[in-house]
């Protein structure tokens, strides 16, 4: 069941709310976890799994530090729901 | 030899949210003790359901991330001591120079436990990242450390419910050894979980009064039947007065000594002859440069189980002999429950402001006291002489025995 970018941008920013207090609305394309959002490796692990299982996808640990901006984590999990 | 003054208060408990709210709820007699409306209580169909949950949740008090990130201890450790730090008004930037120890009981058992469920639920990979640094024992001494940069160490002080009592002689015995200029102590507990209260029900040591919350913690009355499971942090900033009077600081009274002792007797059974509680009042006094004679006020451990409070007025017997009938004595746990790791640091709290104050506080649910206790139980507040020289006593599974001087300035 694959989903649209934007229902899993909507998803994954009440994730990161929910993790660390970030508004949702500041979880949008272009921002980058670490640098923008300032969230750590900590709060960015809790969200992956999390992620995993909202989006019912696997995200291996070799991939977690490739995903460093909102754009990277909503277009992997996309493809990995397609 | 150098006098220890306390200059800082916080606290969040089943009376209040802060320091004051809990010492006015305290002296109008209110009980923090209500029923418990989690759906576990009836899920597990636990044989208590009620206990003294912190008035002022800290979701509400704390960033989301501070929640996410410490334990429920760690939290409400991490709210009583800015709340502390700030009234002693920031003692000090010399930060290496301030030392942290801290108490609590148990420690991050509401992060243990839910761990193991969703690792059994959903398997190791849900498993949070923080797991083992919210639950460590030494995450609250550790958090208020990082939460107030200080950097001359951060001790845990465990000993059951001796804890924060002992975590208050520690911090007398650090200044005066001059390992630092100010130190914050206190105690922590969060334990409100069906787990501990199965457990501690399975003892036979909590009250079973599901019908009637408020009137459950009754220490000293014929139908005590048990403690009450409380919740909370109390925090205290002791320096010199040498380092308070040279900042202008307000003193709220001093802490003039302590001592611990243990019963080597049994492990939850408080010895029935009372020598080793007895021991460490009269090493406390001693340690103040006082003895019995002085004493004018007493908040007791008194955790409203049958056997614990006869066991802690057999010890006060040995101690001042027939004269124990003339001291006031305030058993403030029938209000607040009983804080484990955190209660000897708020009845500390109330002593240091009854010490201020000149006023005792209210020992509420005496309905009939037990004649085998023939103390002066304080019932409604009751003034104390100008001159107040007051102890705090503690006691712990373990057969710890914890016991602090406090004297008005």
């Amino acid at each position: 069941m694959a989903q649209s970018k934007d229902e899993v941008l909507a998803g994954l920013a009440s994730l990161v709310n929910d993790e660390t207090g970030v508004p949702v609305e500041s979880v949008v394309f272009g921002k980058s976890f670490a640098d923008d959002l300032d969230i750590d490796s900590i709060s960015m692990m809790t969200i992956v799994v999390n992620a995993e299982e909202e989006f019912g996808v696997k995200i291996p640990d070799d991939k977690v530090n490739e995903l460093k901006t909102v754009d990277d984590a909503v277009n992997y999990i996309v493809s990995a729901q397609s | 030899m150098t006098t220890i003054v306390v200059t800082g208060i916080g606290a969040t408990s089943c009376l209040g949210g802060n320091a004051r709210d809990t010492w006015d709820a305290l002296l109008r007699g209110e009980s923090g003790i209500r029923s418990l409306t989690e759906e576990w209580v009836e899920q597990h169909q636990l044989p208590v359901t009620f206990a003294g949950r912190v008035k002022v949740p800290a979701a509400d008090v704390l960033e989301r991330l501070e929640i996410k990130r410490l334990d429920p201890s760690a939290q409400l450790a991490v709210i009583a001591a800015r709340e502390a730090w700030a009234d002693a008004g920031s003692p000090t930037d010399a930060r290496e120079r301030v030392l942290v120890d801290f108490a609590t009981g148990i420690g991050g058992l509401n992060t243990l436990l839910d761990a193991w469920d969703v690792m059994k639920e959903k398997g190791p990979r849900r498993v949070l990242p923080m797991t083992i640094p919210m639950l460590m024992p030494n995450a609250a001494a550790a958090a208020i450390s990082m939460d107030l940069e200080t950097r001359g160490g951060a001790r845990t002080c465990v000993s059951a419910c001796a804890s924060g009592t002992e975590s208050i002689s520690n911090a007398v015995n650090h200044l005066r050894a001059g390992l630092a200029d100010v130190v914050i102590c206190g105690g922590t507990e969060s334990v409100i979980h069906p787990l501990p209260i199965a457990a501690f029900a399975a003892m036979h040591a909590l009250s079973t009064r599901n019908d009637e919350p408020a009137r459950a913690s009754r220490p000293y009355d014929k139908d005590r039947d048990g403690f009450v499971l409380g919740e909370g942090a109390a925090v205290l900033i002791l320096e010199t007065r040498e380092h308070a009077e040279a900042r202008g600081a307000t003193i709220y009274a001093e802490i003039a000594g302590g001592s611990v002792s243990s019963d080597a007797h049994h492990i939850t059974a408080p010895d029935p002859e009372g020598t080793g509680a007895a021991r460490a009042v009269v090493d406390a006094l001693a340690d103040a440069g006082l003895t019995p004679a002085d004493v004018n006020y007493i908040n007791a451990h008194a955790t409203s189980t049958p056997v614990g409070d006869i066991a802690e007025y057999t010890a006060l017997h040995r101690v001042f002999g027939d004269r124990i009938k003339e001291i006031p004595v305030s058993a403030t746990k029938s209000s607040t429950g009983h804080l484990l790791g955190g209660t000897g640091a708020l009845e500390a709290m109330f002593t240091v402001l009854s010490a201020r104050d000149k006023i005792a506080a209210p020992t509420i649910n005496l309905d009939n006291q037990d004649e085998a206790i023939p103390l002066d139980v304080v019932v409604t507040p009751r003034p104390l002489p100008d001159s107040v020289v007051a102890i705090s006593n503690s006691f712990g599974f373990g057969g710890h025995n914890a016991v602090i001087v406090v004297k008005s300035v």
